[in-house]
């Protein structure tokens, strides 16, 4: 570290906590967020991305509205056949907790990272990863079930309007995708963390994982919103 | 714990070592920036050629038979998408914002340069699939650069078969390189500025790319949504933008869907992609506006801001667009007033320009010369953009050559300008060498009253209300023959046009062996990139040690200072001679 860079250590610690120092912050030289380029490029990354499944959703929502025939009841569609009866959306309840569960053990995984306990935060990554990838695997048997059992095609369904299959499968593929990259994106990651990667560079890269990956839990409870409990 | 700023730790420099890595497979943001630029104008050329082929056929019509209406509507389309965004958005963005970035702002370069690399490559590969739709049986598609369902996907339409596929797949991969590309472009601009460049002393230009690719990053994932589901109405037969509907006398696959949400998505990426063209535009030409007039560019702060407000506004209008589609009058009422809106901070931006003309010491060489024709050919675009913008006399005007005529000023004409007001600007720091001072003046008076005589004369043609996109117009009795005859000359005058860019890359050509050696700084400019210790610029900019910016970007003219520019790297008691601070401009330095 240079001279340089420890004054504006010291700059950096008088930065007032309040509006006047968000001005401070922005109008700085050098950087306008105080972190690093991977955690800020991220950042915009996710921003775009929110923007995606926004147009995503929307045109859903468009397509569900205009269509003009019935809209399948995705309480009887997403139910499951389980001890003799018909129990409403009770797949997707269990991916959601899982899915939401994963995101838990990231934040620890997170926490660990900073602590620098390698092989904590790199088991509680692959927990994770785990976790992705028993969500992909059920939404492999979600669709699955619906293609074989109930008939359902990006073309059409047997239930009324086309546009059910077509919505669902383009915009949970897309999310299923989302996470399948996560996962290896999180398995990647955690075996250069045991391998000791990131001794020398420091363990933000968990964290920036760690964005992705909330990232695209919170954007699990939205398509779960719309699409399953609408 | 208190966070280091990432400009001030410890750098590695890896030296590129081999021809291959070094101009091929290369992650310097220069040369990423160069490949970048020649693709561009590659497919560009590819584009005026179409145009061509559609002027023939306007004015002379059934004379060439190499012109079809399949052809014809397949060059509008091609002529159209190559244009805005294989061209414009690629050359403003991937060209000009590679180059000038990390040059500008004092960094070394992109902050991920493998990941900048992979953009230029993945541009590449989408420009080839466009290209290869050239090649596939029924040619590209004739849809019109909109792409508007039903008709795009139906049979009769040019293309519907491949031409559309490849249409949109190559777009896919196209948003895949510039998110790639913008990312990297952002992150530079808010992450890796050097010491004393502060946001509020960016060049201009730095932010008009910043504030163009924010757009982009935002408007592109609607693209890509629509592109998808329209992909998928194509492969899969889903209905998101298609309704029931009978074609070729059968009733095709579809019900439900909705061509409106097409148009929405669409426009939603389309309007702020003028903007994502013209914002950068805005920002070079101040920054060449300031530098040739020897005068600090009026109005910094408020320029900087209509930027912000440009940019903002822009993702508010796109329904102008779809005033006659069959939306909501309300909406229609909306969207008028934010498009009008938009006319305020473009107002302030064309005043500040001319103002800063004023009382300078105008140096009229070719960028210059550029730079005014942009403020002429962008205020008239700017102006019938008024008309359009309302509502009701957009109704009688939309669809006719008024249209045609108002957006090739406004995002044609006038970015295009810019791009060569920069190149002549630029050129001497890329290769070393000055552009031929004679052939650009000759480029640029042709290329000036040339457009001219092509567009002005096309609102005229609106106004008769012919329509555009038409393949011929026959015998039809609201169409005098005075039309036919402006016709022609248009005509004539795009040929000419055309034919005077080969000596601008005569131009580009010579002068890179035989041009006049320019120095490092041959404008006599403050901005960084001319204080490179080097000219053309070396790998990593700066040398050993990156620059310390003491000012703002335009400090020309300064009373009591022995130059009449001050480079931003250079310290204030520097400027004069003796210790006074006479000349500290730039909102002061801590």
């Amino acid at each position: 570290m240079s001279q340089e860079g420890i004054s504006n250590t010291a700059e950096a610690a008088a930065i007032p906590n309040d509006w006047s120092g968000v001005v401070t912050d922005w109008s700085a030289d050098k950087q306008t967020f105080q972190m690093s380029w991977g955690k800020a490029m991220m950042w915009f990354f996710l921003l775009s991305d929110t923007f995606i499944f926004a147009c995503f959703l929307v045109g859903y929502m468009t397509v569900r509205v205009s269509t003009t025939e019935p809209w399948p009841v995705s309480s009887e569609v997403f139910a499951l056949h389980l001890f003799g009866q018909d129990i409403p959306l009770i797949l997707i309840a269990i991916m959601t907790f899982i899915l939401i569960t994963s995101s838990g053990t990231m934040a620890m995984a997170v926490n660990f990272g900073y602590r620098r306990d390698r092989k904590k935060t790199a088991i509680l990554m692959l927990i994770t990863a785990l976790f992705g990838a028993t969500f992909v695997g059920m939404q492999a048997f979600e669709w699955t079930k619906l293609i074989v059992d109930e008939g359902v095609r990006p073309w059409s369904n047997p239930m009324g309007a086309p546009q059910f299959g077509s919505s669902f499968f383009m915009i949970t593929g897309f999310h299923g995708a989302h996470v399948t990259a996560g996962v290896i994106y999180l398995s990647v990651v955690a075996m250069k963390v045991l391998r000791g990667h990131y001794e020398s560079k420091g363990y933000e890269i968990v964290e920036i994982t760690g964005l992705y990956w909330h990232f695209v839990d919170l954007v699990w409870v939205f398509i779960f919103a719309l699409f399953y409990l609408w | 714990m208190a966070y280091v700023a990432i400009a001030d730790r410890q750098q590695e420099l890896h030296d590129p070592q081999s021809f291959l890595t070094k101009y091929v497979w290369s992650q310097d943001h220069k040369v990423i920036a160069i490949q970048y630029a020649l693709t561009a104008f590659a497919v560009g050329i590819v584009a005026v050629i179409l145009s061509n082929m559609m002027r023939l056929q306007l004015a002379w019509p059934n004379e060439f038979a190499f012109i079809d209406p399949q052809t014809y509507y397949q060059s509008i389309t091609m002529h159209g998408m190559i244009m805005v965004i294989y061209l414009l958005t690629a050359l403003f963005l991937g060209g000009f914002g590679n180059y000038l970035i990390p040059l500008m702002c004092g960094a070394r370069d992109m902050v991920f340069p493998f990941m900048n690399m992979l953009s230029y490559w993945v541009y590449l590969l989408s420009v080839v699939i466009l290209m290869s739709s050239f090649l596939v049986p029924g040619g590209p598609t004739g849809a019109g650069w909109t792409l508007y369902p039903p008709q795009a996907l139906l049979e009769g339409t040019p293309g519907s078969n491949w031409g559309i596929i490849l249409m949109l797949v190559s777009l896919v991969f196209f948003i895949v390189a510039f998110t790639m590309g913008g990312l990297n472009y952002v992150t530079t601009v808010l992450q890796a500025r050097c010491r004393g460049m502060t946001l509020m002393r960016l060049p201009l230009s730095v932010w008009g790319i910043f504030m163009a690719t924010v757009i982009g990053l935002l408007v592109f994932p609607a693209l890509l949504v629509s592109g998808i589901m329209m992909t998928f109405d194509k492969l899969f037969a889903t209905s998101f933008f298609m309704p029931a509907l009978i074609s070729m006398g059968e009733s095709a696959d579809y019900s439900g869907g909705s061509p409106i949400l097409f148009q929405h998505l669409f426009w939603f990426f389309g309007h702020p992609e003028v903007y994502i063209v013209a914002l950068p535009a805005f920002g070079v030409v101040s920054d060449i506006i300031s530098t040739h007039s020897r005068k600090n560019i009026f109005g910094y702060r408020m320029m900087v801001w209509a930027i912000v407000l440009i940019g903002g506004l822009s993702l508010i209008v796109w329904a102008h667009h779809m005033y006659v589609s069959g939306m909501n009058p309300y909406f229609g009422f909306f969207f008028a007033t934010t498009t009008l809106l938009i006319a305020v901070p473009t107002a302030i931006k064309v005043y500040n320009w001319v103002l800063t003309l004023w009382r300078g010491n105008i140096r009229l060489n070719v960028p210059m010369l550029f730079a005014i024709g942009f403020i002429f050919t962008f205020t008239h675009g700017g102006l019938t953009g008024l008309f359009l913008g309302n509502v009701a006399t957009d109704a009688t005007l939309t669809d006719t050559y008024f249209v045609v005529a108002h957006f090739h000023m406004v995002m044609g004409v006038a970015p295009l300008l810019v791009v060569m007001a920069s190149i002549y600007h630029w050129y001497p720091k890329v290769t070393g060498r000055m552009l031929n001072e004679k052939l650009g003046k000759l480029h640029f008076w042709v290329t000036f009253l040339g457009t001219y005589s092509i567009y002005l004369p096309m609102h005229y043609l609106g106004f008769l209300g012919i329509p555009r996109r038409y393949y011929a117009y026959g015998e039809t009795d609201f169409i005098p023959n005075s039309a036919v005859d402006v016709n022609i000359s248009i005509t004539i005058a795009t040929l000419i046009v055309s034919t005077i860019q080969l000596v601008f890359l005569f131009n580009l050509a010579y002068s890179y062996f035989r041009g006049k050696k320019a120095g490092p700084n041959p404008w006599e400019a403050t901005t960084l990139e001319w204080q490179t210790p080097d000219t053309p610029p070396q790998h990593g900019n700066w040398g050993p040690e990156l620059p310390t910016v003491y000012r703002w970007a335009f400090d020309y003219s300064v009373p009591g200072a022995v130059n009449d520019y001050i480079p931003q790297n250079q310290p204030s008691d520097e400027t004069t001679g003796d210790a006074h601070e006479t000349s500290d401009t730039g909102g002061g330095h801590q």
